[in-house]
């Protein structure tokens, strides 16, 4: 499958964990993700040893993502924002438990029942945790069709190595949309420890140790210790996995900070203030866990101004704050509710910063 | 010497801690001992539950997963499904699997999920306390149900076999008791049928065994187990309520 083929973004995500691997997939249906459940269903059963299965909820998938991960199996769920919720406590217990594992959130406009239609406002539920205790997910922020293939393979990659779940987060459009992509068939890396921990069956002098797959520990000090585990796989994370995309940041004035399809519209609001004469530059974070606070600090030391611009009222700007500590001042536009900003808004924000406003 | 009765391999050697009188004990040996008897310790995976059988991974010696709250049928499922060949059994209590996982049992039922579900129904939450569980019987007194359990203003006690009985996906429901030693062996042969079951690929199989809690019950063992009987067996009759050949 290594040529150009025209899919959609949902599609080509669950084409893209086949080829990476994946063997099972647990889900519910829900608005804009449909696509993923529906093409595996049609595509596992025909695999060797695949198994697609509709579960009666999003509780329930996610559960079952965490037998099957618990099993030793590459394995992904997908659904949507308000399915996303359901699905944190599970993912909390995933967490706690170590598994490997993929989730897909093809953001729709919340709160509540929300709308369908494309929107960033789950950045703080991905971002910091999302269900209970201490923990962080890598959270990968794709914005195009083709990086959304590329990065749901490299999450199972992910998973395996630091035993931790990856989401991947796209707005609805990227689910939604068609692009040429390539799709090309990724075996698993291979330096990833072995599953030693799985339950697969065991008996005394199998070679190891009985599994227990677990997020329980009744004794304080355990516990402590377990959560200090986490982090330290989460420090790993920030040092190797932060990933970021620059554009003529170099002699900005004004640096957009957007991601996803969002990211999309501003590159093309900062060419037209660049043909205006306005220095604009574009930082895209792909992982919006970890942050890539450190280029956007170094960026803010020779810009004039950050505008952050974002599918929702306003939530990876707490991000940009933090990371220019005060440097420069940050701004922020965003639509939310399911509308789309427009190239013209960007630059007519960016415009007033330029004229001395805002 | 003859050795005529020893603890089964199929439980580890860590103390139970179950309380006084608490029929866990029993129900794990049976459970271990039907494992043991069958020859699966080697591929067999358990799925504990949340409530007072949430350390069963301590007990039970084979690969275990710990479930969040009523989720171990789900667990079950994904596990199940990535390894056909495993023995995939839940163990889960009444709160845990009639109430916040009665979407789970019910779906894993349906399906006719190749998986054994061993259902300690006895009538209370136990672990948090003594609360009032779907179980409850009708004017039973719990530390959420003070006056006794008026079925007015919380409804009735939920008979899980009968109802999952009514589905075209279980291969073999049965409810047993642990409350003397003619049930007890009653209960290991309804427990080694459930997993015989699983064995042959016949589907889902379920037994929903009615357990002591003397601690929460505010009972000695003794009543505890006289309770079990003049009770709660009139509210879950015994015996196999579906069976597929």
């Amino acid at each position: 499958m290594g040529q150009k083929m025209l899919m959609k973004g949902n599609e080509a995500i669950a084409e893209a964990a086949i080829q990476a691997g994946c063997r099972f997939f647990f889900g519910y249906p829900i608005t804009p993700q449909n696509q993923i459940p529906e093409y595996m269903s049609k595509r596992l059963p025909k695999i060797e040893g695949g198994c697609f299965l509709q579960a009666e909820s999003e509780v329930a998938a996610i559960n079952m993502v965490y037998g099957a991960a618990g099993a030793g199996a590459r394995v992904m769920t997908s659904s949507s924002s308000p399915g996303i919720s359901l699905k944190q406590e599970g993912i909390s217990y995933i967490v706690g438990a170590e598994l490997p594992c993929v989730i897909v959130n093809m953001v729709r406009g919340g709160p509540g029942l929300g709308s369908i239609q494309p929107a960033q406002s789950d950045y703080f539920q991905s971002t910091r945790g999302g269900g209970h205790g201490d923990y962080r997910m890598l959270v990968l922020a794709p914005s195009s069709v083709q990086e959304a293939v590329e990065l749901t393979q490299e999450a199972f990659d992910l998973a395996d190595l630091y035993r931790n779940p990856v989401l991947v987060m796209g707005d609805g459009l990227i689910g939604q949309m068609m692009e040429p992509v390539e799709m090309p068939e990724r075996k698993p890396r291979t330096d990833l420890p072995e599953k030693t921990w799985a339950a697969t069956g065991w008996e005394p002098g199998c070679g190891r140790d009985r599994a227990i797959i677990n997020s329980l520990y009744i004794d304080p000090a355990v516990l402590e210790k377990h959560v200090n585990h986490l982090y330290e796989k989460y420090a790993a994370m920030e040092a190797n996995e932060c990933r970021w995309q620059e554009e003529m940041t170099e002699d900005a004035d004004y640096i957009i900070v957007a991601y996803g399809t969002t990211a999309r519209i501003a590159r093309s609001a900062m060419r037209k203030l660049r043909e205006e004469g306005i220095r604009a530059g574009l930082i895209r974070p792909i992982t919006l866990w970890p942050f890539p606070a450190a280029p956007i600090a170094a960026a803010a030391k020779h810009a004039k101004a950050i505008l952050t611009v974002e599918m929702s009222m306003g939530q990876m700007v707490e991000d940009v704050r933090l990371a220019v500590e005060g440097a420069v001042p940050v701004h922020f536009f965003g639509r939310t509710g399911g509308i789309v900003p427009t190239v013209r808004e960007i630059i007519t924000q960016v415009e007033t910063l330029a004229k001395g406003g805002h | 010497m003859a050795v005529v009765y020893e603890k089964t391999k199929l439980l580890t050697d860590k103390p139970l801690h179950y309380c006084p009188g608490c029929t866990h004990g029993i129900i794990h040996r049976l459970v271990a001992e039907a494992i043991d008897e069958l020859g699966i310790q080697n591929r067999t995976i358990g799925i504990a539950p949340v409530g007072c059988a949430v350390f069963a991974y301590d007990y039970f010696n084979c690969d275990m997963m710990e479930a969040a709250h009523g989720r171990a049928p789900a667990v079950a499922t994904g596990c199940k499904r990535v390894n056909p060949g495993n023995i995939v059994f839940t163990y889960q209590g009444d709160g845990d699997l009639a109430s916040i996982g009665a979407a789970e049992i019910t779906h894993a039922a349906t399906r006719g999920e190749n998986i054994t579900v061993i259902f300690v129904n006895n009538a209370i939450y136990g672990m948090t306390g003594g609360q009032m569980a779907p179980t409850t019987l009708p004017g039973q007194v719990t530390t959420t149900s003070p006056y006794g359990r008026d079925p007015k203003l919380c409804g009735y006690p939920i008979r899980i076999s009968e109802m999952l009985a009514t589905l075209d996906g279980p291969a073999f429901i049965s409810r047993v008791s642990v409350h003397d030693v003619k049930h007890i062996l009653d209960a290991k042969k309804s427990i080694k049928k459930a997993f015989e079951t699983q064995l042959a690929g016949k589907g889902f199989s379920l037994v929903e065994v009615l357990s002591a809690c003397p601690t929460n019950w505010g009972m000695t063992p003794q009543e505890s187990l006289k309770w079990l009987e003049q009770n709660m067996i009139p509210q879950y009759p015994l015996g196999i309520k579906k069976e597929v050949e």
